[in-house]
């Protein structure tokens, strides 16, 4: 059981020096490392103009938020959670149940939402942060399991199996600005407004203090805890933050879909936040959307060529372990690097 | 292509069309001019526990289209199907609705299969007004909350489908009755039919149990059960779960003093369950046998089997059938695919498509059609899908369905 | 006797569900020790245990179509998933050891899609009908009711394969170099033993056990390709009740988890699939490596 629960990321963008190897990072990386928000939002700016349709890309930009908010405690801070479901959901519900039952302004909704996702993350958290490893892992699912019964059956508050329906929100007012959200362009700027929000306030975390601290507790926990880090503490901070994000977006996939299946909290979904870090590079700041897109776009076009795509998405996730492991943007960084960018 | 439709064909055909129409807007806009195809978005769940259903269900759709184009279309149009999975998850399937709507802007959508996922699309089509005519069982759909004014279901519900087994059972079977119901929206409205029609007769429930849904055993709600002896047992629940309780409550014995029903018998789930079937006694929409009595019948199943190398339809296969040609007739009723015009249309439609008369309510758009009783048998088959007995047919008859004033529509 | 009742309940109505649980729980133990085998001797957490598991239910229905015999079917399906185990140790999942728990993780997900996807193509997307063997058919007075034979037949087939299990590991000498490779590797590899033949062996004898549990639930179920889903979970559960790497913690809590699912279907029907869920949370609270889980140990 001694061998360690997570590997050493290999790439770490745009975190500040004081990291092993960071040394070797070239000029350009470094450069792009201090414009990582400016960089990550351009791609999402054009995004939508290079999916195949509009309400997949708003798919993206949702899921890659999500593996954003799982990366905080998987890739930085080395807590594999099985329970994020839990806050995806917790976040959709909130805002959901805020919309159709309370008749909430839509931005108003999406902070209660969030609420809701990030108090369900504290509660877990105080329970599942006393245990480590793969026992943190299965801790987290079950408690996320608990979670989903429970919504499952608050059929009055939730709609139980058939799901939440009716979070029919056609227009946004805002002073000064009205948006129609049939418009599915409009739709896709409007949460990339929010999106945007969370990535830079995401990126400051990093820099701060904070953030340092993280990843010493990732490198060596022991190492961390002699430094005068209240170990415990931070990663609960960490699991309640991350759970927070996440639930920022699980609230705007609910306006996106208008309904909520319960599925949402299933422990499959998350499952999907480890496939998509790891599939984007683990530990680094652009790969979840990398993930989010790469996961989205297989599965749709696979699922459009074939009715067979299980069989592909088994096959090339198979490949990817064995041949990327670092993820395809975890794979980028490492060979801009050899290559002395 | 010769005999028949090959539905990854299509896929591959409309994914190529997609993408032509992703590269050359301007070609596309030039096209409709002169007549572009009537499109009709179609999610099913081609992967997950309900495959088999919901490739019966393109086959048959694709019948429907067939038939449409080879009598000229409409002022010129063809209808086309736009064949989508939605894995049998209802945010796919919202996913799915959008990309239908958004990038192939189809005119019309038919579809669905599981309650979630049909509230799911229907969510989604009503919120941009385009119709939706649902082929999956559901009591939801006709409430005022889900309701749309596109909305339309083609398929039973539960509260028509239950009503109709419990009064042709409960009468003969006698009046002790235990419910083993699946813990969701879906079962509870099964057994609320069967209740209903009960009051009747005057049953009585010894037992009320729910399971979870998706529950790999149900050993373990048996011996309370069979301890009982009721008259009949009620399975409130559906595909696999109906399959597995049935095979485990033989295993334990309950056939020896219980009769078993089921609310909806389905035609694969019974082919999957094998002899532990045998005697249950169940609802559906349709069952090919029906070719005996009904003419109707008998011309849609001889097309499906020209058309599918000798293959009968299925229950739920014949509902994709169905969906397809109550948008296409309402099209060619309103001449016009505008949506007011056609829904204006599909409320006055009467047809005999494939089962006999059947029509739309007008407040909650539900298809007023007749429910079959069948009961399963695998001894002495003409052929491998001579797997039930009719043994009788209610309605269509708006008396077996729920009020609209109870569903909540204002009259 | 059949007077008493505890809770409503009468005594026999009890007794009957406790059995059940054990039958319940017999399938669970089977599933759980491969996938506590594996993991505590690899540190690899098998995500297509539910596959082995279901595709060793196919290969043995489908070999009772040719041979009509239950017997050669309950011989074939461990073999065959125990050979399937090898190609996929040898083949997939060496080439990760050293890189730690998610890469595997990941690998056996995207395997049980490949797999599941596989039997769907070459069996169809509805299962196949099966049914208890013709000898194991019927219910027999168990004193406090009837109970299906093939039920009792299972958990005492359960009862010795776990026992000849245990004799393997505790008293030959394959078993003592699987206990000490469970508690150092390397100290094994010094001796002179190499440590990826026994780990080669541990993780196929977890799929044949996978592959024996499907087929012993086939007749209670019949096969679909979807039956190893649930399994999966409910395995995960159990080894994690029990401690991961602890072959006496998942027969213990096999058994558990069996006969609390038994008697919250007669209390609470609708909670029972929660109440699986909520165990395994109040367990891991209390006892955050399981029931009898140590560090890197068989016992």
């Amino acid at each position: 059981m001694s061998a360690p629960l997570t590997r050493i990321a290999a790439a770490e963008d745009g975190v500040p020096a004081a990291r092993p190897g960071s040394g070797r990072t070239g000029r350009w990386l470094r450069r792009a490392g201090r414009h990582r928000v400016a960089l990550t939002l351009a791609f999402l700016l054009i995004l939508p103009w290079i999916a195949p349709y509009q309400a997949l890309a708003v798919t993206i930009l949702v899921l890659g938020l999500y593996a954003l908010g799982f990366n905080l405690l998987f890739g930085y801070t080395g807590l594999l959670s099985f329970g994020h479901a839990a806050f995806l959901g917790g976040g959709a519900y909130g805002c959901g149940i805020a919309i159709v039952r309370y008749g909430l302004h839509p931005v108003l909704a999406l902070v209660a939402g969030t609420l809701l996702a990030t108090l369900i993350a504290a509660a877990m958290g105080v329970l599942a942060i006393r245990t480590r490893g793969i026992y943190f892992a299965m801790t987290t699912l079950a408690l996320s399991m608990c979670v989903y019964y429970g919504f499952y059956q608050a059929e009055s508050f939730t709609g139980g199996e058939n799901g939440l329906r009716g979070i029919n929100v056609p227009s946004l007012t805002l002073p000064g600005l009205r948006l129609s959200l049939l418009d599915p362009i409009v739709k896709y700027y409007a949460v990339l407004a929010v999106v945007g929000l969370a990535v830079w306030l995401f990126s400051r975390l990093l820099s701060s203090p904070f953030g340092a601290a993280l990843e010493a507790i990732r490198e060596n926990e022991s190492r961390a805890q002699a430094c005068g880090y209240d170990v415990r503490r931070m990663k609960l901070v960490a699991f309640v933050l991350s759970g927070a994000l996440c639930g920022l977006a699980g609230a705007l996939q609910a306006i996106h879909l208008s309904i909520v299946p319960i599925e949402t909290m299933h422990y499959s979904t998350s499952g999907q936040a480890v496939m998509m870090a790891l599939l984007g590079g683990m530990g680094t700041f652009f790969g979840p959307f990398v993930g989010a897109a790469t996961f989205a776009l297989l599965q749709d076009g696979l699922a459009t060529l074939t009715s067979h795509w299980q069989l592909f998405v088994g096959a090339i996730f198979i490949a990817f372990v064995l041949f990327l492991p670092l993820g395809i943007w975890g794979e980028v960084l490492a060979r801009l690097r050899r290559a002395g960018w | 292509m010769t005999t028949g439709i090959d539905r990854r064909g299509l896929l591959r055909g409309s994914a190529a069309a997609s993408a032509l129409a992703l590269a050359a807007p301007a070609l596309l806009r030039s096209a409709a001019a002169q007549g572009a195809p009537i499109r009709i978005g179609f999610p099913v769940p081609l992967t997950g526990a309900f495959g088999a259903e919901a490739n019966d269900q393109v086959r048959a759709a694709q019948l429907a289209i067939k038939e449409f184009n080879e009598a000229g279309g409409f002022q010129g149009r063809n209808a086309e199907l736009i064949v989508r999975d939605d894995k049998l998850n209802p945010g796919e399937a919202a996913g799915r609705t959008l990309e239908l709507i958004e990038k192939d802007k189809v005119n019309f959508l038919v579809g669905g299969l599981s309650a979630a996922v049909t509230l799911s699309i229907n969510n989604v089509a009503r919120e941009r007004g385009v119709i939706y005519n649902s082929i999956s069982q559901s009591d939801a759909i006709n409430e005022a909350k889900d309701f749309g004014r596109t909305t339309f279901h083609e398929a039973l519900n539960p509260h028509m489908t239950a009503g109709a087994v419990g009064r042709y059972v409960f009468p003969k079977s006698g009046k002790r009755v235990a419910f083993l119901s699946a813990d969701y929206a879906y079962g509870h409205e099964m057994m609320r039919g069967f209740k209903r029609a009960g009051e009747a007769s005057g049953i009585e429930v010894v037992a009320d149990i729910r399971h979870p849904i998706g529950a790999s055993d149900y050993s373990a709600f048996l011996p309370r059960i069979a301890a009982l002896k009721p008259d009949v047992l009620c399975l409130c629940n559906f595909g696999r779960d109906q399959v597995v309780s049935i095979q485990q409550a033989t295993e334990f014995g309950l056939k020896r003093t219980t009769k078993l029903v089921a609310p909806i018998l389905l035609f694969t789930a019974r082919k999957a369950g094998g002899d532990a079937f045998d005697g249950v006694i169940g609802g559906t929409s349709y069952y090919w046998r029906l070719e005996d009595s009904v003419p109707s019948a008998k011309a849609f199943n001889d097309r499906f089997r020209a058309a599918y190398g000798g293959a009968v339809p299925s229950d739920y296969g014949a509902l994709g059938y169905a969906g397809v040609r109550s948008v296409l007739e309402g099209v060619k009723a309103a001449g016009s695919v505008e949506t007011d015009k056609v829904v204006a249309a599909m409320e006055t439609l009467k047809a005999d498509f494939y089962k006999g008369p059947q029509s739309f309510r007008k407040c909650d758009h539900q298809l007023v059609q007749s429910v079959l009783i069948v009961e399963s048998k695998s001894k002495g088959l003409k052929t491998p899908d001579d797997v039930f007995t009719i043994l009788g047919t209610e309605g269509p008859d708006e008396r077996f369905l729920r009020s609209c004033d109870e569903l909540g529509h204002k009259a | 006797m059949s007077g008493i009742t505890i809770g409503g309940f009468p005594l026999d109505l009890i007794g009957l569900q406790l059995v059940t649980g054990i039958a319940l729980g017999a399938i669970y133990v089977l599933v759980g020790i491969g996938l506590s085998l594996i993991f505590g001797l690899m540190n690899v957490v098998n995500f297509a245990h539910g596959a082995f598991f279901m595709v060793g239910a196919y290969v043995g229905v489908f070999l009772y179509g040719y041979t009509g015999s239950f017997w050669v079917s309950l011989v074939a399906a461990p073999l065959a998933m125990g050979l399937l185990g090898l190609a996929v140790e040898r083949v997939l999942v060496r080439p990760l050891y050293g890189r730690g728990i998610d890469d595997p993780l990941l690998l056996t997900f995207g395997l049980s899609y490949v797999m599941v996807e596989s039997v769907r193509i070459a069996f169809g997307l509805t299962g196949l009908p099966f049914g208890a063997p013709p000898e194991l058919r019927g219910a027999v007075d168990i004193g406090i009711g009837y109970f299906p034979l093939y039920r009792l037949f299972l958990i005492a087939f359960s009862l010795a394969v776990v026992g000849a299990l245990w004799l393997f590991i505790e008293r030959t000498p394959f078993g003592l170099v699987i206990r000490a490779g469970a508690r150092d590797p390397q100290i094994v590899q010094v001796l002179g033993i190499e440590i990826a033949k026994v780990w080669l062996a541990v993780f196929a004898l977890g799929c044949a056990l996978a592959g024996l549990a499907g087929i012993l639930a086939a007749p209670l179920q019949g096969v679909t390709p979807e039956m190893g889903i649930p399994v999966l979970a409910e395995a995960f559960v159990v080894t994690v009740v029990g401690g991961m790497g602890s072959l006496a913690g998942a027969v213990l809590a096999g058994l558990i988890v069996g006969i609390v699912v038994a008697m919250t279907s007669l209390v609470a029907p609708d909670m029972t699939k929660m109440a699986i869920f909520a165990l395994m949370a109040l367990v891991l609270l209390v006892r955050p490596r399981g029931l009898l889980g140590r560090a890197g140990a068989l016992g």
